[in-house]
């Protein structure tokens, strides 16, 4: 299933990124460039998932580079540099959603008990994604929408597994949560996200959706 | 083992991870074959893993990447003020370590004449004693006519004398010097050094 794909990275890259890191922590900071280019894209889309504005996201992004730099002689080989870099990012993103939100009450989900079995709603069967899907930008705003309208604690972790493609032991450390906490909110979060999306990507998109601004079904 | 449907529901995720024991597998696939309402679920599940899991499902804005190089470069160190930290840091070891080999059996480590008022300390044995005087800048062989203050001299080791700033007389001491500057003169096949001293000493 989706692990053979996901945790296993290659070994000729991994010496490389060593090789850049010894470089740029022995002065020539000009190969962080090098380093970091496979990663811009999911830095910037973690902290989207996180903060869901564009300008902060960049912001944010543009800092936990900054700072994935300026500390780069702190980084343990033991970990992957992008595990590494996307929980720095993890970090920023949070800390700028507390400075900009602190009061503004967490969504209901938050609250719900996590060990509570998750009843789905729609029975919708949806067996095909037809492949230009994700060419429609109406599908990739629904698809934002829904992962938007989840509560935090259940879009980071579904951002970090099943977006960022992180091991469930990665995302655990990256969120500083243990590793049964990141199943039963990866549970929630896909079966949450699925009964948003089945009706318009099983059927049509021109049925009333339910994750209109401000409903939450669950 | 016989699974409810809201058993199923439990496990999907950890199913779709491949994180269940073998015969909890088992199990549910033999519900989800006989289950049209769970395996909708599993396979609805399975797209929303497959779509989100798009690389392009989250495009940063036009010009992220060239913002973000312009801010790392207006907060990266300049290379050059490293390289020149390097450069002093290099510089000082080296300093300490001359100073101890300055005690070793000949004054300097290696002689590089080129004038031997520049680096004058070549070839002199470090253990001849040698007269300073307190205020000159030069050491001599006794009964040197160069001597500036005969009534404040010392005597002390050629290595100590080096130690402390004095150079060689250049009259005195002129055997060593020339020594050396053969030696020079020869390695590298080019004669500059002999004739560049004998104007020094016209």
């Amino acid at each position: 299933m989706p692990e053979e794909a996901i945790s296993l990275d290659n070994p000729a890259e991994r010496l490389n990124e060593e090789m850049l890191i010894r470089r740029i922590r022995n002065g020539e900071h000009e190969f962080f460039y090098e380093l970091i280019r496979p990663y811009e894209r999911r830095v910037y889309s973690t902290a989207f998932a996180i903060l869901r504005n564009e300008a902060d996201a960049e912001d944010v992004a543009q800092e936990a580079i900054l700072k994935a730099f300026k500390h780069i002689w702190q980084f343990r080989a033991e970990a992957r540099f992008s595990t590494w870099l996307i929980s720095i990012t993890v970090n920023e993103a949070r800390m700028r959603r507390r400075r900009e939100h602190a009061e503004i009450m967490q969504p209901i989900a938050d609250h719900q008990d996590e060990e509570g079995n998750y009843t789905p709603r729609d029975f919708a069967d949806w067996r095909e994604i037809p492949s230009e899907t994700l060419e429609r930008s109406e599908v990739r705003q629904k698809l934002a929408e829904a992962l938007a309208s989840l509560g935090q604690k259940y879009r980071e972790v579904f951002v970090l597994r099943d977006v960022q493609h992180l091991s469930i032991e990665e995302t655990a450390k990256a969120l500083g949560v243990s590793t049964a906490s990141v199943k039963t909110r990866l549970l929630r979060a896909r079966l949450m996200l699925r009964d948003l999306l089945a009706p318009g990507l099983g059927g049509n998109w021109s049925s009333k959706l339910s994750f209109a601004k401000g409903t939450k079904p669950w | 083992m016989v699974m409810s449907c809201a058993e199923v529901w439990r496990e999907i995720s950890n199913y779709l991870d491949g994180e269940v024991a073998p015969d909890l597998r088992a199990a549910m696939e033999e519900h989800l074959h006989g289950c049209q309402k769970c395996s909708a679920i599993l396979e609805g599940t399975q797209n929303v893993i497959g779509l989100y899991g798009e690389d392009r499902m989250f495009e940063p804005p036009l010009g992220f990447s060239q913002r973000l190089h312009r801010r790392l470069e207006e907060n990266m160190p300049h290379q050059k003020g490293t390289a020149f930290g390097w450069l002093v840091a290099v510089a000082a070891a080296l300093l300490i370590v001359g100073s101890f080999e300055v005690g070793d059996s000949s004054a300097f480590v290696r002689p590089q004449l080129r004038s031997e008022h520049a680096q004058p300390g070549n070839g002199v044995p470090a253990e001849m004693m040698v007269i300073v005087a307190e205020d000159g800048k030069t050491f001599h062989a006794a009964g040197c006519p160069f001597i500036h203050d005969k009534a404040r001299l010392r005597t002390m080791p050629a290595s100590q004398a080096l130690r402390e700033g004095y150079t060689p007389c250049v009259r005195c001491m002129k055997k060593y010097l020339t020594e050396n500057a053969r030696y020079d003169a020869d390695d590298d096949d080019d004669g500059d050094f002999i004739s560049s001293a004998g104007q020094a000493s016209k």
